[in-house]
């Protein structure tokens, strides 16, 4: 939904600025896990607010479920059983969806005008309306976020309430949390609390408690307070340095004028080729005296 | 003098309806797939209904090239095998383009240049399919892992790249080549054209019809 009041930092498959001469504050969502109860109410306030139902799934014999993102599915919450020290379980419960990434893969990846956009505030939205179905978006992702619906082919994906944030609301997941294990707010906010939050951790014996907005990907606008910030990945395979696939980044960094720059000078070539040496002619006498001799 | 106006048979209305259906899929290929690699290009979405319906029709139209082509590629492929011949022409090169050539060995059916396209495209047609399957959306790319899919959109459009600028090359030297057009589009080329061109073949295709 680009409201007015929404500036844009950046949209995909565009080479010009979009308008973006206010400068709103960076927002951030800030998930503090040691808080989390694993409740799923985030989950049915953004079913609830977004109108999006997943099908009823199965059993798995484990809490997650629905046991994946998906089209109708924006946010879950992954439930991991691990020890980070031998003898001593923990049960960490993280709630997985979009980072809203400061320098989005997907948004680097989407061949579509305007599919994908960066509001000035931080938030990386997708506007359905553009998308072609490409799925190049979950090519670029390093977090593995966005679906192709089975419906539309259209790729959905949290949203970070933008529609919600644009006139001053905090996200439905934010609004329902019932232990005030998600919080929003300016990412300047959110990063003090999270430091409080981190000495609070340490204190009760939590040493490597910290701040997760990876660098890699220039900050997410989606932070974890984390136990265990050392190894991210005990929280269901949370990657430890996030970043772009460097293969993403040579297909649509450097690829991109090289080869259509390529292609031009190709023709060209050709093109001052036959106006400098002429055609190519099979000269009839020419052939014929080549017989004689 | 002789035989002036006399023409050569070189390609029969089968080769000539195979080759230019795999042109036709091409040229739809090549446009729409910059419409989706460049945002300069997406215009070209245009041309095939809007974004949607462009990235539903390349990869379709995409097997059907890659189906005609293989028909193509196996016509031809015995004629591509590079002779010793072909390697001391290569070594004229630069007096050829500057249309300057004296006295060239003997060329067959195709030239070194001509072969080396053909290799080309059949390479890069090759790594265009394969890597086409696995960014299929939404029937395949679900089942490769994301780490593959990686390395297929980077293969698909280096391989896309060199196949539209080895199509440009091939484009160029049918027109700087006067009367090779008519190779593909009336089956015959004249008797000038071949003795210069390709004499070699020219020497063939007489001894045949002279045989019959």
């Amino acid at each position: 939904m680009a409201l007015q009041s929404l500036d844009i930092e950046r949209r995909s498959a565009t080479t010009t600025p979009s308008p973006s001469v206010r400068e709103p504050m960076k927002v951030a969502k800030l998930i503090d896990i040691s808080k989390c109860i694993g409740c799923k109410a985030c989950q049915a306030a953004c079913m609830e607010w977004n109108d999006v139902r997943d099908s009823i799934g199965i059993c798995e014999g484990v809490y997650d479920n629905p046991m994946d993102l998906s089209a109708d599915s924006w946010t879950v919450m992954r439930f991991s059983e691990v020890e980070p020290e031998p003898g001593k379980l923990e049960w960490l419960i993280r709630k997985d969806g979009c980072m809203h990434c400061a320098d989005p893969g997907c948004l680097k990846a989407c061949p579509s005008p305007g599919a994908i956009v960066q509001y000035a505030n931080g938030i990386v939205d997708f506007h359905e309306g553009n998308c072609i179905g490409c799925g190049y978006c979950i090519t670029g992702c390093p977090f593995n976020v966005p679906r192709l619906s089975k419906k539309d082919n259209k790729a959905y994906k949290c949203t970070l309430c933008s529609d919600r944030v644009a006139v001053g609301m905090e996200p439905a997941c934010i609004k329902s949390c019932p232990t005030g294990a998600l919080l929003f707010g300016s990412k300047d906010d959110m990063t003090r609390h999270a430091e409080k939050r981190i000495t609070d951790l340490k204190a009760r014996g939590f040493e490597n408690a910290g701040l997760y907005d990876p660098k890699g990907v220039g900050g997410t606008h989606v932070m974890y307070v984390l136990q265990h910030a050392d190894k991210p990945q005990l929280y269901h395979g949370l990657p430890k340095d996030p970043q772009i696939s460097p293969l993403v980044s040579l297909w649509k960094g450097m690829a991109k004028p090289i080869m259509g720059i390529g292609l031009g000078l190709v023709a060209l070539a050709g093109f001052f080729h036959y106006v400098t040496a002429g055609p190519n002619e099979a000269n009839e006498t020419e052939e014929d005296e080549k017989e004689e001799q | 003098m002789s035989n002036r106006s006399k023409l050569v048979p070189r390609y029969s209305a089968s080769e000539r309806a195979n080759h230019w259906f795999v042109g036709i899929t091409f040229i739809l290929l090549a446009l729409s797939g910059l419409a989706l690699f460049h945002p300069a290009f997406f215009f070209l979405t245009n041309l095939f209904g809007g974004g949607p319906w462009t990235r539903i029709l390349h990869p379709f139209i995409g097997v059907v090239m890659f189906v005609s082509f293989l028909a193509m590629a196996a016509r031809l492929w015995g004629h591509n095998r590079i002779t010793e011949a072909d390697r001391q022409w290569r070594r004229h090169l630069g007096d050829i383009l500057r249309n300057r050539a004296g006295h060239l060995p003997e060329i067959g059916k195709y030239n070194i240049g001509q072969k080396y396209l053909f290799w080309t495209l059949v390479l890069a047609i090759l790594l265009l399919f394969l890597s086409g399957i696995v960014i299929w959306q939404p029937y395949f790319a679900p089942s490769f892992g994301i780490g593959l899919v990686r390395i297929a959109v980077v293969v698909h459009a280096f391989a896309a790249f060199v196949a539209i600028a080895a199509i440009l090359v091939h484009i160029y030297a049918t027109i700087w080549t006067t009367d090779s057009v008519r190779a593909m589009t009336r089956g015959t080329v004249t008797e000038a054209w071949a003795r210069h061109h390709h004499p070699g073949w020219y020497k063939e295709v007489s001894k045949e019809a002279k045989q019959a």
